[in-house]
């Protein structure tokens, strides 16, 4: 038997209620075609959580499990999508905590001290930064800048800015406060502009102004 | 009169377009003579664009068989109980 059924059109059409309704009565096609829309995304998130890779195959199973196990416990209210996220952000905070412990350092470790705003460097960009690099490096600028975030940052800059979710879904994903989330995001996007304005930033116009 | 500072704080709602009007006025007004919050909001417009295009990984085949292999199992499992 084949891994992937193939899906009835009926099932790659239908909408989220209906196919978490079908799940609920133990309808595992309907359950497949939900992991088929938000693996991606859920694997995608897990990387940059956990930052391992061994460790996000693990979280992203996990998540799908578990979600199947708890479907009784989804309410209709929530979308689908923000729910399994906030399974998985759990699951891949556990990860990392168990890798950090090892190594003594906390989650939510700070860099900076109260600032909020941290600026040091500011140069106009070029018009086209991408068309300096090839696909892969500036694949892998775009993803070790993401890296350099410590983990409270970054799990919400993944979820508000890559994922698109508003900043109510990402503090009830993370069980954070709305202000905490906006301020975590604008620290983070701050970081992120910062390290990208050092590949980035026009040849010959360095720096013009400290903050 | 407003400051660079006050400017950075607002830099995320500013970017999101949630602000009200008199307040985003104000905003406007700082960097059409703050040539340094221009750039800044220019270079993190930028950045969440450059994020916002990133396609989600695909998820590798040997995955994505072991992932459907423990659902299966799993609902395999439920529906004996
Ligand atoms: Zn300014």
């Amino acid at each position: 038997m084949k891994n992937r059924p193939m899906t009835a059109p009926s099932l790659a059409e239908a909408d989220e209620a209906t196919l978490v309704a079908q799940s609920r009565e133990g309808d595992g096609r309907a359950f497949g075609e939900l992991v088929r829309r938000y693996e991606s995304k859920i694997f995608r998130l897990a990387q940059h959580v956990t930052q391992n890779r061994e460790d996000a195959e693990d979280v992203l199973q996990e998540t799908f499990l578990k979600a199947y196990e708890h479907l009784d416990q989804f309410q209709g209210a929530a979308k689908f999508y923000t729910w399994i996220v906030r399974i998985a952000v759990n699951q891949a905070l556990m990860k990392l905590r168990r890798r950090r412990t090892d190594r003594s350092v906390s989650l939510d470790e700070a860099i900076d001290t109260g600032e909020d705003t941290i600026v040091r460097e500011v140069a106009a960009w070029d018009e086209n930064p991408e068309q300096r690099f090839s696909r892969a490096e500036f694949g892998q600028i775009l993803d070790e800048a993401i890296q350099g975030l410590e983990p409270p940052y970054r799990s919400v800059f993944v979820l508000r800015d890559i994922d698109e979710l508003s900043t109510e879904e990402t503090a009830d994903a993370l069980d954070l406060s709305i202000p905490a989330v906006k301020s975590r995001l604008l620290r983070a996007r701050l970081q992120l502009r910062e390290k990208l304005t050092r590949h980035f930033k026009r040849k010959g116009d360095d720096a013009f102004a400290y903050l | 009169m407003l400051t660079c500072k006050d400017f950075l704080h607002e830099l995320s709602d500013y970017l999101d377009q949630s602000l009200d009007a008199d307040i985003r006025t104000k905003l406007e007004s700082h960097i059409s003579e703050c040539p340094n919050c221009w750039v800044i909001a220019d270079t993190t417009r930028k950045t969440i664009q450059i994020y916002k295009g990133m396609d989600p990984y695909p998820v590798p085949a040997d995955v994505q068989s072991r992932l459907m292999q423990a659902l299966e199992r799993k609902i395999a499992a439920k529906q004996k109980e």
